[in-house]
């Protein structure tokens, strides 16, 4: 990063998770623990160099014992006044589950990336959102990225976000597609990133000068405000998330991320609401449908947590079909952003169908979106489905099954 | 003139009364400027060894960092009894976050202020013997072989008492726990379990280990000052009888510390880099039976017909650490 690259010059060919590690640097954080997990640990040996080579300075890189310790590390460094950074993937992320809890409800406003992944058993590396998705109840925000450039710009904005709130911010971007994927990529200068994020002021730290008690015991008489409270404190984030990505989008002279977009919605009949990197395939091939006349649209969900209803209403407004395309799986349930989708009012006047797709890595490819929006479209999508399911390899594992 | 007789050991032990030692002699807790890091008011247990431990711990600690300390607290008695909401009864900067996480929680901290470049604050890390022994090992592990500067200190009550006395990896043998009941075959907690932490962090070779109990609380508040002298990682092991858990009242949390070390049982040692440094030897040493007799959770040893065996092995464990650390009167 020496000679420091001026806004112009900037763009170059980075991989994912070098230019996440570069772009959160810029944020100045003060204290970043680091556990390896695939596919995130690219992105924290990136901070880990910043720090011994001398380019992120009054910076503690605390190399831990598991991710439970990571979290735990940045717990205590937050509460103590500094601007706390760490990155997970998968099993690391249900191993801190705990803490995340814990991290929310003391109101730290840690910031740390998700690169999404698979959970386990079977064991499987490869990219899907069962992680993250997993802890939709911790009280975290969750941005969710739709290709790298989005990643890096999401990390500074979530810095502000959390520090305004007090609220601890996931920002989740699809492991291996998006964090081993080398494109040319835009690191905004430090004067940039400054000129966007103040320093940490902490609302309330650990001082002598001024001892606080912080993480007493709530009974059954102020636990319920307690969680009120948290909850409509998040839901400022439906306004401020927006604001901040305007203000930062000036900066960096790139539109500005929202809280969900909407893709060739006018007078989309079927529309297909997924997050993530799926997205720049799903475009693509929604780009293909309306050339052959289809009126097919697309709905990219960047903040899951929290769930922008309205906003997704509003979007969604004049759709007959909503096809979810779903990166993960509540088994004995079904899609959980189709749950949240009609939980939020969404397909009063629609259908709502649920795809499963892209689990531990399965390619989500334009021939299988294809096919699915043509089935959509000639109404003949059941309520759920997995996408390019194996049917072979189910009917031998049925008929062992059957003869055992 | 008749000479009075001065009385010096008053309290059935070998400590001195403060009033006749010079000031500079005495204990912290007979400075009228003391910190009174816990104030009265919590909920502890009558004849609670966890908040007397924990008391002349945090003073001293207090006193060592010029009352620029910050407090991690795991889980458990000591922060339930300290912070029911609205209210709490520290007068440090104190944080609890969870059970298994408060070596980890104080390493963020001390990170935090070394990026602050606040080199003048302190941090020290507690928790019970779940928190430390069990749950919290691998994070205890982690801020040893990192060298992160912060004392920890446990409050060794040899099990769970917060959820109801159920056994740990610090439960002694022949204990009676909600999970280790007396039944045929079974003496209570088994024989060779759990673990000697103390000598688990020796063995990271961290600059200061040591142990101690809430009878000397003098040494204990030495031990402290001499860990806060220090600087990286330090661990400080203290046995604090409980009332509710051993079966015994309150009143007797002193005496049963005492005859833990006096019976051999519980060794009071030091040790830096890994080495041991000092022992502290039994003046007046006591058969374990005596140690024993006096708790309700090793009541199925003594009635009839007892257990003379496993009072026996006990007594042998007793007399390994007497040998192994040295531990009879010199003279």
């Amino acid at each position: 990063m020496s000679p420091e690259p001026t806004l112009a010059a900037a763009r170059r060919p980075l991989e994912g998770s070098r230019a996440v590690a570069e772009t959160v640097a810029r944020c100045r954080p003060q204290v970043v623990p680091a556990y390896p997990i695939s596919p995130q640990t690219h992105i924290v040996e990136g901070v880990g160099a910043l720090v011994r080579g001398g380019e992120l300075e009054h910076c503690e890189f605390v190399t831990v014992e598991s991710e439970f310790g990571a979290m735990s590390v940045c717990i205590g460094a937050s509460a103590a006044g500094a601007r706390t950074y760490t990155a997970t993937s998968s099993q690391g992320l249900l191993f801190m589950a705990e803490a995340l809890y814990n991290a929310s409800g003391l109101g730290l406003p840690i910031v740390m990336t998700v690169a999404n992944r698979a959970l386990g058993a079977p064991i499987n590396i490869w990219n899907d959102q069962s992680d993250s998705l997993s802890q939709r109840d911790s009280g975290w925000i969750q941005l969710y990225a739709r290709d790298s450039q989005a990643a890096c710009d999401l990390h500074p904005i979530a810095f502000r976000l959390a520090e305004e709130l007090s609220v601890p911010v996931m920002v989740c971007m699809d492991g291996f597609v998006l964090t081993h994927a080398v494109e040319p990529l835009d690191v905004p200068g430090q004067e940039v990133v400054d000129g966007f994020l103040p320093p940490y002021a902490p609302c309330q730290v650990l001082d002598p000068a001024a001892p606080l008690s912080i993480g007493a015991m709530v009974g059954p008489e102020a636990f319920t405000e307690v969680r009120y409270l948290a909850h409509h404190r998040m839901e400022t984030a439906v306004q401020r998330f927006p604001e901040l990505a305007r203000r930062y989008a000036k900066l960096v002279g790139r539109p500005a991320e929202d809280l969900a977009r909407g893709y060739r919605l006018e007078d989309a009949r079927t529309v297909v609401v997924a997050m993530g990197s799926v997205l720049g395939t799903l475009e693509d091939v929604v780009d293909e449908a309306r050339g052959r006349g289809l009126a097919v649209g697309a709905v990219e969900l960047t903040c899951f947590r929290p769930f922008p209803a309205g906003k997704l209403r509003e979007l969604l407004v004049d759709a007959e079909h909503v096809v979810v395309l779903e990166r993960a799986l509540s088994v004995g349930s079904g899609g959980i952003l189709t749950a949240e989708l009609a939980a939020a009012g969404v397909g009063a006047h629609a259908r709502i169908t649920t795809v499963i797709a892209g689990l531990g890595g399965r390619p989500v490819t334009a021939k299988a979106l294809r096919k699915l929006i043509a089935d959509a479209t000639a109404r003949r999508l059941p309520p759920m489905e997995f996408l390019d399911l194996d049917h072979d390899l189910l009917r031998r594992v049925h008929a062992r099954e059957n003869g055992r | 003139m008749s000479a009075t007789k001065v009385k010096f050991y008053q309290v059935g032990s070998f400590a001195v009364g403060n009033r006749l030692l010079p000031s500079s002699a005495r204990s912290n807790q007979s400075d009228a400027h003391r910190a009174d890091s816990i104030v009265s008011g919590h909920r502890a247990c009558q004849g609670c060894g966890e908040l007397l431990g924990a008391r002349y711990v945090l003073d001293t600690a207090m006193r060592a960092a010029e009352g620029k300390l910050v407090v991690v607290n795991a889980t458990g008695c000591l922060e339930v009894t300290t912070t029911p909401f609205p209210e709490s009864a520290w007068r440090v900067p104190w944080l609890h976050s969870l059970f298994g996480n408060a070596p980890a929680v104080a390493s963020g901290v001390a990170a935090a202020l070394r990026a602050q470049g606040r080199t003048d604050v302190r941090v020290l890390g507690q928790a019970g013997d779940g928190g430390t022994v069990d749950i919290g090992l691998g994070c205890l592990s982690g801020m040893f072989e990192r060298g992160d500067d912060v004392l920890f200190v446990c409050y060794d009550n040899e099990a769970y008492m917060n959820t109801g006395v159920q056994r740990s990896g610090a439960t002694p043998p022949a204990a009676r726990t909600a999970t280790t009941p007396v039944a045929p075959g079974h003496p209570g907690n088994e024989f060779g379990h759990g673990k000697d932490v103390p000598a688990i962090a020796m063995a990271h070779r961290i600059p200061y280990v040591a142990t101690a109990t809430v009878a000397d609380l003098r040494d204990l508040e030495a031990k402290v000052e001499r860990a806060m002298s220090l600087h990286g990682p330090r661990y400080l092991h203290v046995l604090v009888p409980c009332p509710l858990g051993w079966g015994a009242p309150g009143s007797q949390t002193v005496r049963l510390a005492r005859l833990a070390t006096e019976s051999g049982l519980f060794p009071l040692i030091e040790a830096m880099d890994g080495e041991l440094v000092a022992a502290s030897p039994i003046r007046r040493r006591v058969p374990v039976e005596e140690y024993l007799r006096a708790q309700g959770r090793y009541a199925h040893l003594f009635g009839e017909p007892g257990r003379p065996d496993l009072v026996a092995r006990i007594q042998e464990i007793a007399d390994r650490n007497i040998r192994v650390y040295g531990l009879e009167p010199v003279s």
